[in-house]
């Protein structure tokens, strides 16, 4: 497999200021690309010599509005002592991450939603990754590479479904994963991992209808975030902590 | 004669040919297909957002029931990204077990996609000893694992435990005589090893067996040869992965070409297709059989060889033996904290992929330091594979679609995740 930093070097060269951000973490390549510059990067990345990423093996959307959140104190407990992490639903809490996720989210950052692609090259036999953040936290919109790669229409409309990125010019952008009449976007933090609503039998009515959903949601692990002093230097840091 | 008019066909989800719950509206003129529009996510259970509740070592479980066709292969590909995550290199023992479990995987997956497969196409007997060749194998998960699907056997750092030194027998029942016994228990009297070791003498005389009722069959071939034809180019611009891939004559095998664990060090051929149809995915399919086979014995050779641990010695990743939580401290803290909270990880993000039978198996892991994944994506090769199957069925006949859905090797745990 190519040297990764090679690679990196080569990138950086060839596309300068296009490039909002790159940088080899745990051995792989990580570009980053405003959504402008997207198709006309992606199709240079697809053609250009030193390049042929001849494949897109992957879209997948991420939700950044609650990264770097932890659900737990871990430091400066001291004086009231650690808590269970747990609280009851209807505790605001710390991270949206939790199994409640209840908590609107207001912040406008413009790098809430991304569309991250998995490039491989079968001729160069190397792979990068691009990023590209969306840049309308309430919109999210992004150029569709169904016209670069058709690999990419499936996991684009998994994308839409999952965290409600709309991909432009994608021919067919329907919801794939998720139920027939489904409403909103479940993989996106601020949606309940037990769902809004669970289908019963009504007996009355004779067929399946759709309720409040009826369960009680429990952490049974907070999610902690550790100083971890063996990981300094190691990837990058998360730019400022919830709990400090 | 009638005049033929296009209409829809709902086909599925409920069909024994789906492959599980794939459900397809076809469109169709006269018997000729103009459309395909599959609909999944009907077993969709969202196993990604499952994984950012939990602590990294509890989602190894529901890894298995993503493709349920190659448990091990699964769990392979999250506990490699979870391992580049943290930087840690399990014991070269644990990499030759998963190399091993992998093809025992690879077998396992092709067996049933072979009886299925020629099920569907009309080919009954096949399947009766596909099955036969599986439950062997199945046997050797459940002694190794104790589960018969869903292993849940790799961790990160190693895998859950050694090779067990016995293979479970058969015991005396009223239905069977002593000598059946004596038959059925033949090559159990030793270890897992040697069990596998005899499976591996055998089983290419098995795979001869199939070829001989499939391979050359008229009927076999009517259905396949030049059916749903994709070649090089379009196939790596549908990002076709694993025996897809190669069935389009691409010599393209993340165990040649990004080696992971111990491939590097094993002898092995990478099938080729030329015309990419489906009867040249078969051939590959076969052909991958035997390969895996030889894997399997060098694997075995070597395990023999060399005894020593299965788990990294690090006690912030990997549980401590029971003995030494009982009687130390420090190993009793280690235990607690690593069954309650888990590890955290650095933060970063990290995509790994292994070779799995399907295709190309990557598990992108986004962490914020955390002791479970801020996000998890699985990519699924049967996921892309199956987007394809619109453009692949155009101008094919009702009866080409099982044969396409045959070849592809869905199995809708992952396609629909």
């Amino acid at each position: 497999m190519a040297d990764p930093q090679t690679l990196n070097e080569a990138l950086q060269s060839h596309f300068g200021d296009r490039l909002a951000a790159a940088k080899v973490a745990f051995g792989e390549v990580d570009v980053e690309v405003r959504p402008e510059d997207l198709t006309a990067v992606m199709t240079e990345l697809r053609d250009a010599a030193p390049f042929r990423f001849d494949q897109l093996l992957d879209v997948a959307g991420v939700d950044y509005a609650a990264y770097g959140q932890g659900e737990w104190i871990t430091e400066r407990a001291t004086d009231t002592g650690f808590s269970r992490g747990v609280g009851d639903p209807t505790t605001p809490r710390l991270g949206l991450t939790g199994l409640y996720g209840v908590q609107e989210i207001t912040e406008k950052t413009g790098r809430r939603f991304a569309a991250v692609y998995l490039l491989l090259s079968v001729e160069h036999n190397h792979r990068l990754r691009v990023r590209c953040f969306a840049a309308d936290d309430d919109l999210p919109v992004v150029d569709s590479m169904t016209g670069i790669w058709p690999s990419a229409n499936w996991p684009e409309r998994e994308a839409f479904d999952l965290f409600g990125i709309v991909f432009e010019g994608h021919p067919d952008l329907r919801r794939i994963l998720t139920d027939y009449g489904f409403v909103g976007h479940p993989f996106r933090k601020d949606f309940p991992l037990i769902g809004n609503v669970e289908p019963r039998y009504d007996v009355e009515k004779g067929r399946v209808v759709y309720g409040p959903v009826e369960i009680e949601p429990r952490v049974l692990v907070p999610r902690v975030i550790r100083d971890d002093h063996r990981y300094k230097g190691r990837g990058e840091q998360p730019e400022e902590r919830a709990d400090g | 004669m009638a005049e033929f008019q296009s209409y829809t066909l709902n086909f599925g989800p409920q069909h024994p040919a789906a492959h599980g719950v794939l459900r397809l509206i076809l469109e169709m003129e006269g018997e000729t297909i103009t459309r395909a529009d599959p609909h999944v996510g009907l077993l969709h259970r969202g196993t990604e957002k499952l994984a950012e509740s939990k602590p990294y070592n509890q989602s190894i479980g529901y890894m298995d029931r993503l493709d349920y066709m190659a448990m091990m292969c699964n769990e392979h590909g999250y506990v490699l990204a979870v391992e580049k995550l943290l930087g840690i290199d399990p014991p070269v023992r644990a990499q030759y077990i998963r190399v091993m479990m992998d093809e025992v995987t690879r077998i396992l997956n092709h067996l049933l996609w072979l009886g299925t497969h020629g099920l569907d196409v009309g080919a009954m007997t096949a399947f009766l000893y596909t099955f036969r060749e599986r439950e062997d194998l199945i046997d050797v998960y459940e002694a190794v694992s104790g589960a018969r699907m869903h292993a849940a056997y790799y961790r990160p750092g190693g895998v859950n435990r050694d090779l067990p030194e016995q293979m479970p027998k058969y015991e005396p029942s009223p239905y069977r005589s002593e000598k059946e016994l004596r038959e059925m228990n033949r090559a159990r009297e030793g270890s897992v090893l040697d069990f596998l070791d005899d499976f591996c003498q055998r089983f290419p005389g098995c795979v001869d067996d199939y070829e001989t009722l499939l391979t050359e069959n008229r009927i076999w071939k009517q259905r396949l040869v030049d059916v749903c034809v994709v070649d090089a180019d379009r196939a790596k611009a549908l990002g076709f992965t694993g025996p897809m891939l190669r069935g389009s004559g691409v010599a393209w095998d993340l165990r040649k070409t990004q080696p992971y664990e111990v491939y590097d060090q094993l002898d092995f051929d990478i099938p080729v297709g030329t015309n990419g149809d489906c009867y040249d995915r078969y051939l590959v399919r076969m052909e991958e059989l035997r390969q895996s086979t030889r894997i399997i014995e060098q694997c075995i050779r070597w395990l023999r060889a060399n005894p020593g641990p299965v788990r990294i010695d690090d006690p912030k990743v990997s549980p401590p033996s029971r003995e030494a939580m009982k009687d130390d401290m420090e190993s009793l803290i280690h235990h607690f904290k690593l069954f309650s909270e888990g590890y955290c990880t650095p933060p970063g993000e990290v995509y790994a992929a292994v070779e799995a039978p399907k295709g190309e198996f990557g598990a992108y892991i986004v962490s914020d330091g955390a002791n479970k994944p801020y996000r998890l994506k699985i990519r699924p090769p049967c996921y892309i594979h199956l987007s394809a199957m619109d453009e692949m069925i155009r101008g094919h006949m009702l009866a080409d679609v099982v044969t396409l859905i045959g070849s592809l090797d869905v199995v809708f745990g992952e396609v629909d995740r």
